[in-house]
């Protein structure tokens, strides 16, 4: 690799971490406006012109909080737990293609930080890592409520680990590949991947938001019955850490979602412009305003449906969502050799 | 596929690595550290925890831990199937078949005997 392109994938690494963290602070502000729109209440407005200053204030504040450790917890693993649960979420929007090709000032950017062919593997990699996250911290905290939020948590995300893995295997049989590249090229126009793939959408979407550990799917930390959860006994940007983690991880899910079947950066008419700068720009846009209508999507969820309850949560689960995941799978092959080779 | 493809995963990792611990250093820098006693006891809802946390759990949680352990190591196998399936024609759907029946079969033995009950 030479010098020119290590620097410009140096420059491409900090620019998508930096985007990544913008994005997710300010996922908090977009929540609590449309927690505030669906419920009828006007939401944060004091900082700044309608509160647009609010994530930064929140940040600062957690930054200047005094970090508090419990005398009765393992101190190191008490400070491990949050950082594995960030850096994992950092990690994973390095396989994604955030568009084909960038020009800026006369350069070329290829928008995908590893171009790498087992690119979806890599990112669920990361995701089910997330996991040792929140078992250490819950578990090193010494807290009841916290191991309890720790062991659901662990519980709930292997469990639709299972069904999301299933619902993936049919996008790779209709693509024949695992990169996210090559995924996202072959769904050009038009031609996404949800005309063929609705079942397969719809179980990872509700995978999705059972691994990001979102309402309805929010046992971890259901503050009605656990206090916190696994970040009950979490202070300053250590608790930071585990909501940005969220939210981060709801950005790259939601980035998921709409390469794997909403065409990622695809877009009806995309061959009609001639520029391939305007092009470059128009596929950016494109991707992110795929992926802010499914952030939208995972907050109007959380404030409309209530929890659900454990064992409702564990018989969706292994009892719906896996089978109807095989069936779904086997469908696709079948339909694939019909129309690749004939009987 | 060539390796050189992953050189940017370190990158990343370096990235996100300097950004986590970078700050979680400055945060314990920069906030307030007065430590009392009661500050740093566990909060229980207010109430004095009694006892060690890390007490037994139910079985569930381990049982669904170890299957999931077992049916993981299958759906793992669908993805090198997956990637290869339109060169291995019906042949191939129908040993696919036969092992998804298999993997079915586990999977009933295991809800027949109860392990997905989590009522009782």
């Amino acid at each position: 690799m030479d010098s020119a392109l290590l620097i410009e994938k140096i420059v491409l690494v900090l620019v998508i971490l930096g985007i990544t963290l913008l994005i997710a602070t300010y996922s908090t502000y977009a929540e609590r406006k449309i927690a505030a729109f669906l419920q009828d209440r006007q939401g944060p407005n004091r900082a700044g012109i309608f509160g647009i200053l609010q994530p930064i204030a929140d940040a600062g504040k957690m930054f200047f909080k005094e970090d508090l450790i419990p005398a009765a917890s393992e101190k190191w693993l008490f400070i491990m737990g949050p950082g594995i649960a960030m850096f994992t979420a950092c990690m994973t929007g390095a396989a994604i293609p955030w568009g084909t090709e960038l020009h800026v000032f006369g350069y070329t950017l290829h928008m995908q930080i590893a171009d790498i062919d087992i690119g979806i593997l890599y990112i669920i990699g990361f995701v089910s890592m997330g996991v040792y996250g929140i078992m250490i911290g819950g578990w090193a905290s010494n807290n009841k409520y916290s191991l309890y939020g720790a062991i659901r948590a662990s519980s709930q995300m292997i469990s639709y680990e299972l069904a999301m893995g299933l619902s993936i295997i049919a996008v790779v049989m209709m693509t024949g590949t695992l990169s996210l590249k090559e995924i996202a090229a072959q769904q050009h126009g038009i031609n996404w991947n949800i005309w063929y793939q609705p079942l397969g959408f719809i179980i990872f979407f509700t995978c999705a938001l059972a691994e990001c550990n979102r309402a309805p799917f929010d046992l971890p930390e259901c503050d009605s019955e656990l206090i916190g959860g696994y970040h009950t006994e979490y202070s300053s940007m250590k608790l930071g850490f585990y909501l940005f983690a969220e939210y981060i991880n709801m950005f790259i899910s939601s980035a998921v979602i709409a390469t794997l079947y909403f065409g990622g950066y695809n877009f009806p008419g995309m061959d009609f412009i001639e520029s391939s700068t305007l092009l470059g720009w128009l596929q950016f846009a494109t991707l992110f305003a795929k992926i802010f209508f499914f952030i939208f999507v995972f907050m109007w969820i959380r404030w409309t449906l209530p929890r659900f309850r454990y064992d409702q949560l564990m018989h969706l689960g292994w009892k719906s969502l896996i089978p109807l995941a095989i069936v779904n799978m086997l469908i696709t092959a079948a339909v694939v050799l019909l129309k690749s080779n004939s009987f | 596929m060539n390796p050189s493809s992953y050189l940017p995963i370190v990158l990343q990792t370096a990235a996100a690595l300097g950004f986590v611990v970078m700050v979680l250093v400055l945060t314990h820098l920069i906030g307030p550290s007065r430590k009392t006693a009661a500050k740093q006891e566990n909060f229980e809802c207010g109430i004095e925890s009694t006892g060690n946390a890390r007490f037994p759990v139910s079985v569930k949680y381990f049982l669904t831990a170890i299957l999931f352990v077992l049916f993981d190591v299958e759906v793992i196998f669908f993805y090198p199937y997956a990637v290869n399936m339109k060169d291995m024609g019906w042949e191939g759907f129908w040993a696919v078949l036969m092992f998804v029946a298999f993997f079915m079969v586990g999977f009933f033995y295991v809800k027949k005997r109860g392990a997905l009950e989590w009522e009782r």
